[in-house]
């Protein structure tokens, strides 16, 4: 089996593994670096869960190759809060309660942040249809689209 | 904080239930730490897989794993020959009646494979691509037998037989022929000929349902571990490590105490994890290999291989009078049980009509095998699926004797006293309630555009109660652990604590809750049946009470005075008059930091099978658009109002609410297991099996309603379950007023609606 | 399976036309990653050309616009002018999928892919888009409707791939619009996709037009009849009609579990239709 070395960094760190030439970027994650943060819900793209920034994008982690992340950039759910402090998003979906059993949370909340750090002001529709890969089952959506509203209002600093 | 004898709170000064506090568990939850099924990992670990049946129905003539066992990096491989054979029996399980000869043969076939994905054999090798190609070594010869899926087809005289020794149960006589028709049942009460006799109106109707999976994001995952000496323990996502327990160790003819089971988080159930499919085989694997095993499903095989819920052929008819008088109904059920026996048939057929007051009423359901996986519950097992027949033809009657939904409903509500369809006198119930606040919401008054309706439906479910226990531990700086066995699903976690520090009187925050596993806390029925809040919570109360007295005792040693004369308040010891002394309050940091002293260390503990689970009740309100060129049904505006009894937690009643509702938007419109002409499934993934997006739905506007349940002490009523019950009727009855189509047949796929605009029905 | 990121075409050429187990070219990676997954495909190597430059860039040229193969929709969706001169193909390409899946996604993928259902396909066809295609006998242009020669198949050769794509001059008063039928509002395959693309004169009277179905066929469909049924009228009922008719009658399209035949044939009419108004529109305010 052919491995190919890759170098990355990862949520600011840098990280440098032998990866199998099959496995995904979401693979090399969750195995080889123990970022379990992100989760495999279907492995075909079509769910969401395993969601982080790739080079500034948001993707799924399942659609690419752990050797395609040469020399990228990959943001994970465990680097969204900074030390001790979530970041907003991840405090305002607590207090509104926009999680049940919390198995697509991680990856809602690296789309949402990717959506407010590039249309800080968007509306409802706006919000649904960027989210629209990450399916959730429990909570019908509706107060994780309330949460992802309230956090672009408060980090515009406006009243909700 | 203190309860009277019998068990509802004084006066309204409740101090945390009823608030939004953040849940215990979120951080983890929104930072990725924690840990669901497929997150933990041990030393040593070894990964299964499991090889799958191509054939929707086959003889399994031979099976020769020699090949596979040999290819190295294979550590072991096993088949149904390593699992004891187990009579037929039936044993009662919550709401479910089970048999695990059958259990044992979905879990790994025998003589016969009974659908495409059931499970043949399972391998345990060093990597998933070993344990693939080990598969792929595995030689099946089978003989490919005539199949049948369709409910209908399946009860044919003639159907492709599943089981010989199938004769339909609940039939006089006893059938002498085998057939794919496990059981009759019937509920009624009354004279249903009179019924019809004395109606003015009569609607009479045929639904079909298709099969639909609970869609839970999170596929099912298990770690097990066997050493030499024959100690078990398997991690594992569930809605009971318990159940797991019973099963696995009936499964595989252990004894319960070798066996541990740990509940991971869970990323979603609904139902669909109340049963074993990895747990069983991978600690056989491991039992041979003694390295810990992880097995996690593919999506491929969550929707191939584990249960979704039934479909059905649903037949109601419903006699009123022309002043809205219901004075007969009848409906007849048939529902898919799968592989094997065991479809949701009789909640099917208690609940179809429970929302109503009927002196004659009549349910009849078949539970009947068809070549699919087995069926698994899904949230109000059985009830969805009669209640959208029933809540469809009622509107019509509705519609017939000019009289609006909710007043139709309102005229033959159930309320207390009425003596349900199913059995049982209601005590206080909240239907009515629920009734009125739709029918004062404004979106019952909004105005509706050109191609637009408007849908109103009820729903009803039992709850259960159960088996639940409970401890609280005081820490020595009075701060306290809550910890019981119910799996969290939802943020029950969030309900406990505040039930605990509502008693004892302290910060939510100063009190952390556990869930722990088999072998750490008392016997606990799953997570399911809506009985969480209520039972566990009923557990973690008396758990808190029992502490609470200690409390008192302690405070009254310190003081050297009687423990009559102590009452506990605000979370501190105070003598309860001043003939009783003149003490300082203890606060539960002073009493605990004196356990020792006192007579060691404070802990409550309680073990119950809680009684009286309080029924509830939700009626929905639904908006739809039609587009009349595509047959697209867009949901622009939902309420769903339910009575929670007393919600613990108002937020997490309004997701369970919400959630529901969207499930059964998606059963509705979109959702349905699609066969080929082989017998084989054909949408096995998130993109053809299709669930709402975020995109798809409005907001849902979740109104809870508290009537309280008299038998809990702050009045909960189970609240996850009763949210599916009206969205498919909801919406079937918001096309009907947008089209003037009755769609029938779920789901209102737009092939089918357009079909119907444009041919008529 | 090898996985190499070549610098340059010919580098990629050359590894292509090398490998005897099969390669395959690996761009957005959304439809082959789930292949592979799927034991779809086994190529001997995987060839990344997401580290070619030119496959990366959106250039304006001849007053026309050439896409690298490998751009992500996303890219193609915040190029200001490729947007404001080809509305119709950024929102073909800006339908495929998710937010996730426009991260990554390429219309060099998508096209080679050769899905009877392809999104981006139409629009490009409509926009009649020209492929530049690399291999070991140097570059050659194919029409973006002649690259895929049925599903899953394409006309290209052992070592060859798409390079670009290059939209013509836009003429004044023309506009493009894309729709699709899906049953959800995302996140599904196409049922049915019409792209249409005209020119109006002065009057308003189309003067050019151009009508391509998506998943009614086993190929992606241009319908020279659905256009006739546009030049020369302005869009009133009667070419409405007519063009409604020449769609349902140019279908092919088969059952599966996504549509019927009855269902995709209907709602070809009702997209064209649809698309043609946004298209007519476009080409009056620009």
């Amino acid at each position: 089996m052919v491995k190919t070395h890759v170098t990355m960094t990862v949520n600011g760190e840098a990280a440098e593994l032998l990866c199998d030439t099959r496995a995904t970027l979401l693979d090399v994650l969750r195995d080889e670096l123990d970022l379990t943060g992100s989760k495999e819900g279907c492995s075909s793209g079509d769910c969401g869960a395993c969601s982080v920034m790739l080079d500034d994008r948001l993707v799924c982690s399942c659609l690419v190759l752990g050797a395609e992340a040469e020399g990228c950039a990959i943001e994970t759910i465990e680097g969204m809060a900074d030390d001790d402090r979530l970041h907003p998003l991840q405090q305002t979906f607590l207090e509104e309660a926009a999680l049940q059993c919390g198995i697509c949370t991680p990856g809602f909340l690296v789309a949402a942040k990717a959506l407010l750090d590039r249309h800080p002001d968007p509306t409802e529709t706006e919000v649904r249809y960027w989210l629209a890969g990450n399916l959730c089952r429990c909570t019908g959506y509706d107060k994780i689209v309330r949460a992802v509203m309230l956090t672009a209002a408060d980090m515009r600093g406006e009243p909700r | 904080m203190t309860t009277n004898g019998n068990g509802s709170t004084q006066g309204n000064g409740l101090k945390w239930v009823g608030k939004r506090t953040i849940r215990p568990d979120g951080v983890d939850k929104v930072t990725g730490r924690a840990q669901f099924g497929a997150d933990f990992t041990l030393p040593g670990m070894i990964v299964g897989q499991v090889l799958r049946s191509p054939h929707a129905h086959a003889n399994i003539r031979s099976i020769k794993t020699d090949k596979a066992e040999a290819l190295p990096g294979v550590k072991a491989v096993v088949t149904s020959a390593d699992f004891p054979e187990l009579p037929s029996t039936f044993e009662a399980a919550g709401e479910v009646m089970l048999n695990f000869r059958d259990m044992s043969c979905n879990v790994l076939a025998r003589k016969k494979v009974l659908y495409h994905g059931h499970a043949v054999a399972a391998v345990a090798a060093t990597s998933v691509a070993v344990a693939d190609q080990a598969l792929a070594l595995i030689e099946v010869d089978y003989e490919i037998l005539p199949h049948v899926i369709d409910v209908i087809e399946a009860m044919a005289p003639d159907a492709p037989l599943l089981h010989d020794d199938m004769f339909t149960i609940g039939v006089e006589p006893t059938p002498d022929k085998p057939s794919n028709i496990a059981k009759r049942v019937e509920y009624g009460l009354g004279d249903i000929e009179a019924g019809f006799k004395a109606a003015d109106v009569v609607v009479e109707r045929e639904f079909t349902t298709k099969a639909v999976h609970q869609g839970y994001i999170e596929p099912h995952a298990a770690v097990a571990t066997a050493s030499e000496d024959g100690q078990c323990h398997i991690w594992c996502s569930t809605q009971g490590q318990f159940v797991v327990r019973a099963y696995v160790s009936k499964l595989l003819g252990l004894e319960i105490s070798q066996l541990r089971v740990t509940p991971s988080e869970i990323g979603g159930g609904f139902g669909g994890k109340t049963v074993v499919y990895l747990e069983p085989l991978a600690l056989a694997l491991s039992l041979k290999c003694h390295r810990p095993v992880k097995m996690v499903m593919s999506r491929e095989e969550v929707f191939q291989a584990s249960g979704p819920t039934s479909g059905a052929h649903v037949w109601v008819k419903v006699g009123a009078t022309k002043d809205g008088r219901i004075t007969a109904a009848e409906a007849v059920l048939k529902y898919q049980a799968g592989a094997v026996q065991g479809s949701p048939i009789m909640p099917g057929c208690m609940c179809a009509f429970a929302p109503y007051d009927l002196e004659n009423v009549k349910v009849v359901g078949f539970d009947v095998v068809s070549n699919r996986p087995k069926v698994a519950a899904y949230r109000a097992p059985g009830a969805p699926i009669s209640e959208f027949g029933v809540e469809c033809v009622i509107d019509e009657v509705a519609n017939k004797i000019g009289m609006d939904a909710i007043a139709f409903r309102e005229k033959n509500a159930a309320r207390e006293g009425t003596h349900a369809a199913y059995g049982p006198r209601f005590g206080p119930v909240g239907y009515t309630e629920t009734l009125r606040v739709a029918k004062e919401h404004p979106h019952y008054h909004a105005p509706l555009g050109p191609n637009q309706g408007r849908g109103v439906a009820s729903g009803f479910w039992f709850n259960i109660g159960g088996d639940s226990s409970a401890a609280l531990h005081i820490n020595e700086d009075g701060t306290a652990t809550v910890i019981s066995g119910c799996p969290d699903i939802g943020g029950s976690r969030a309900s406990l604590v505040i039930m605990a520090a509502e008693i004892l009187g302290i910060d939510v925050d100063r009190v952390r809750p556990i869930i722990a596993d088999t072998s750490s806390i008392g016997y606990s029925f799953l997570t399911g049946g809506s009985r969480v809040t209520f039972a566990t919570g009923m557990a973690v109360i008396q758990a808190a009470e029992d502490v609470v007295r200690q409390l008192r005792e302690r405070a009254a040693m310190i003081w050297e005075i009687d423990v009559e004369a102590v009452v506990w308040e605000n979370g501190e010891a105070r003598p309860s008059g001043s003939n009783a002394g003149e003490f300082d309050p203890l606060s539960l940091g002073d009493i605990a930091a004196k356990a020792g002293k006192t007579g060691g260390p404070i802990n409550g503990h309680a073990s119950l099978n809680a009684q009286g689970a309080g029924p509830a009740f939700g009626t929905h309100i639904c908006d739809v658009e039609v587009d009349k060129e595509t047959g697209r049904v867009t949901v622009l505006r939902y309420t769903a109002v339910q009575d929670a009894g007393k919600a613990i937690h108002p937020s997490y009643v309004e997701g369970q609410i919400q959630g529901g509702a969207v499930q059964g938007i998606g059963w509705a419109l979109n959702e349905e297991y699609i066969y080929d002409e082989k017998g084989r499934l054909e949408n096995a993934g998130f993109l053809d099996y299709r669930i709402p997006v975020a995109s798809d739905m409005p907001m849902i506007d979740a109104v809870i309603v508290e009537v309280p349940n008299p038998k809990h002490p702050f009045g909960v009523r189970g609240v996850g379950e009763v949210p599916l019950c009206p969205p498919m009727a909801a919406v079937a009855n918001a096309v009907a007023a947008a089209t003037g189509l009755r769609m029938a047949d779920l789901p209102i796929s737009p092939p089918k609606l357009l079909e119907a605009i444009d041919n008529g029905l | 399976m090898r996985y190499q990121a070549p610098g340059t075409i010919d580098e990629a050429v050359a590894v292509l036309a090398a490998a005897n187990g099969g390669a395959q070219v690996l761009a957005g990676g959304t439809d082959l990653l789930v292949q592979l997954r799927a034991g779809m495909i086994g190529p001997e190597v995987i060839v990344d050309i997401k580290r070619i430059p030119e496959l990366r860039a959106i250039a304006v040229e001849n007053d026309g616009f050439r896409i690298g193969a490998a751009v992500a929709g996303a890219e193609m969706g915040e190029h200001a002018a490729l947007k404001a001169s080809w509305p119709g193909v950024v929102e073909a390409m800006e339908l495929i999928g998710s937010t996730q899946i426009q991260g990554r996604a390429t219309p060099g993928g998508n096209l080679c892919n050769a899905s009877p259902a392809a999104d981006c396909v139409p629009a490009m066809l409509a926009a009649s888009a020209m492929c530049t295609i690399a291999g070991p006998t140097g570059r050659r242009d194919l029409s973006v409707g002649d690259v895929a020669t049925g599903p899953g198949q394409t006309a290209l050769g052992k070592g060859e791939f798409v390079v670009d794509f290059r939209l013509p001059e836009r003429p004044p008063r023309s506009g493009d619009a894309y729709l699709r039928f899906i049953p959800r509002t995302e996140m599904d395959i196409a049922v049915v996709g019409a792209g249409v693309n005209v020119t109006l004169d002065n009057d308003g009277v189309c003067t050019a037009a151009r009508v391509v179905l998506g998943a009614v066929a086993p190929r992606i469909l241009l319908v020279p009849e659905a256009a006739a049924a546009l030049v020369g009228a302005r869009l009133d009922d009667d070419a409405l009609g007519r063009l409604d008719a020449a769609c349902r009658a140019a279908c092919r399209p088969i059952d599966d579990k996504r549509g019927t035949i009855v269902y995709r044939t209907k709602v070809s009419g009702v997209l064209a239709c649809r698309a043609a108004a946004i298209a007519f529109e476009r080409a009056r305010t620009s």
